[in-house]
């Protein structure tokens, strides 16, 4: 006796074919209306601002004027925050992450500082900002400086350094490691010479799209008291600074007041747009060019 | 069972006991609760191949593992016994495993090589023990890679990465990779099991080299590759030593119902 009448089979065919297309149609249309926003915001975005991008607007030091505003200053606050957060998140991230993956004794103990890492990553930004005032700014007294503003983003993208850091290191097969401590190499041979090398362009690609993340946060800085108007560019770790989310942020605020305010904000927006994609491109690069396979 | 081997091996092992280079005596290892290794007396000779067959989960390779330690990489191992080598006990915490591992390499089931050149690969190890020398490296290079009879194949090629090796060729890589440190003892876990047949023969003829200088001893799943190579093969059973003595025996008039059971491919 057949269990499968071919009549019932071809019967339920087109039915089947018929679901399969619908989902297709589902699928395409969520990823659409993702893309059609995101088209229009930069469509709006490069109308606005691309007329207002020259080389005055460039370099130009900040002035409540628009037709003399630039935002230099604010280029190099987001450069030097960047000076501050690479080199502190890199190596307290890389050497927490190797820490938790490689030497940590794998318990409860251990399971619940590995979630909280991760529940630190979806901390709202803001809280950072008001961790950042109380320690760095107020109990350091260090002001609102640029080391005090690439402390608080340091925090605030370290678990995610840490945490795509874990990642890599967990991806470099254990048969390496293996072969290093069968030959009589230490822990700490094993980590520098096999797994760092080897874990080494996943841990750069997060480390720097964690960066992407800091250099567009605005929140926690506008805790930190940024100043709305900074003239002074700044040159040193105890310098004021303001970066180019803060200029966006001040500028359309008070877009109600000066109407060519709004396009100032749009030009800074491709500005920062473009310092991202330069940013992302970079991570994929080295994720492409470093992928190897053992 | 284990009162008659027992006794049999301490004779032996009273009997020849400059040629000895290892003695488990009443190793127990257990991965948490799970108890992989019951009660194992077996002794390792020099300069010999010594097999240990079993089927797969009998604990042959936690046992072949525990004999550099590296048995420890999982969490949560526990032994008890005394594993003798040259007259130390290396289960003793005071005994350093890095120096272990110098005396005793090991050679992997899949073939590992670094993500490195040819050169380097060999180099690894001599390297991390703090030579430095550029020539002496060269010199040790070439003599491991001579040892692992894969030579003539890289010599032009050793700037070249490992990975450009065929698979077979990279377990050679490898064993010249032990080979570097002068090792006394190589432990080989089932090296053969991912090559093809040629590769498997090329390996099993360098073994039989290897032997005249250094003391083997050989997991494998393949009990013709056990009774081809071996000197001496040992049968272990769901964490048991069930039968030790030299191959030709073992294979041809076993004691135990098991080991002959299984050596006819009854199981297993």
């Amino acid at each position: 006796m057949k269990y499968m009448e071919s009549d019932q089979v071809l019967k339920k065919m087109n039915r089947r074919i018929l679901y399969n297309n619908l989902f297709k149609g589902v699928f395409f249309l969520a990823t659409t209306v993702g893309i059609i926003v995101l088209a229009i915001l930069l469509i709006q975005v490069f109308t606005e601002g691309i007329g207002y991008i020259n080389v005055n607007f460039l370099s130009g030091r900040l002035s409540t004027d628009p037709d003399h505003a630039g935002i230099m200053g604010a280029i190099l606050g987001t450069l030097w925050l960047m000076a501050v957060v690479i080199p502190i998140t890199m190596l307290l991230g890389v050497c927490t992450a190797i820490y938790n993956e490689l030497y940590a004794k794998q318990g409860k103990a251990q399971s619940v500082i590995q979630t909280n890492i991760a529940n630190l990553a979806g901390v709202p930004s803001i809280v950072y900002g008001i961790l950042g005032m109380t320690i760095f700014v107020r109990t350091l007294g260090l002001g609102s400086v640029v080391l005090a503003g690439g402390l608080t983003m340091s925090l605030l993208v370290l678990p995610i350094v840490i945490v795509s850091s874990q990642e890599a290191i967990r991806a470099v097969p254990q048969h390496l490691s293996e072969a290093s401590f069968g030959l009589g190499a230490t822990k700490w041979q094993t980590v520098k010479n096999i797994i760092l090398p080897a874990a080494l362009p996943g841990i750069l690609t997060g480390t720097i799209l964690a960066l992407s993340r800091a250099i567009g946060e605005t929140a926690p800085l506008v805790v930190l008291g940024i100043p709305a108007l900074l003239i002074p560019f700044p040159g040193g770790l105890f310098d004021r600074f303001t970066v180019l989310p803060m200029q966006i942020y001040y500028w359309t605020l008070d877009a109600s007041l000066v109407d060519e305010y709004a396009n100032l904000a749009s030009a800074t927006i491709i500005v920062l747009l473009f310092m991202l994609f330069l940013l992302n491109s970079t991570a994929i690069i080295i994720r492409n060019k470093f992928q190897k396979r053992y | 069972m284990d009162f008659v081997t027992g006794v049999a091996l301490n004779q032996t092992v009273e009997a020849s006991n400059e040629n000895i280079v290892y003695y488990t005596e009443d190793l127990n290892l257990w991965y948490g609760q799970t108890h992989a290794l019951k009660n194992i007396n077996l002794p390792i000779y020099e300069k010999e191949v010594t097999a240990i067959i079993g089927p797969s989960g009998c604990g042959k390779s936690t046992f072949l593992k525990t004999l550099n330690r590296m048995v420890e990489l999982v969490q949560g191992v526990q032994t008890s016994g005394v594993i003798h080598y040259r007259e130390r006990n290396i289960l003793d915490k005071t005994f350093q495993v890095e120096e272990l591992r110098t005396k005793v390499g090991m050679v992997f089931q899949k073939p590992n090589p670094f993500p490195k050149s040819i050169y380097d690969n060999v180099a690894y190890g001599p390297k991390i023990h703090g030579i430095k020398s550029k020539k002496i490296l060269d010199q040790i290079v070439e003599k491991s890679l001579k040892g692992a009879a894969i030579w003539d194949e890289v010599k032009d090629r050793l700037k070249e990465n490992a990975y450009s090796l065929s698979g077979g060729q990279q377990q050679r890589l490898c064993i010249a990779r032990a080979l570097a440190i002068e090792p006394d003892v190589i432990l080989m876990d089932e090296p053969t099991s991912a090559l093809d047949p040629k590769s498997t023969l090329k390996v099993e003829e360098l073994i039989q080299e290897l032997k005249k200088d250094y003391s083997i001893v050989i997991v494998t799943h393949n009990m013709q590759q056990a009774a081809r190579i071996s000197d001496r093969t040992a049968f272990m059973l769901n964490g048991e030593l069930i039968e030790f003595k030299d191959t030709d025996t073992i294979f041809s008039t076993p004691e135990d119902k098991r080991t002959e059971d299984y050596i006819t491919g009854r199981f297993g």
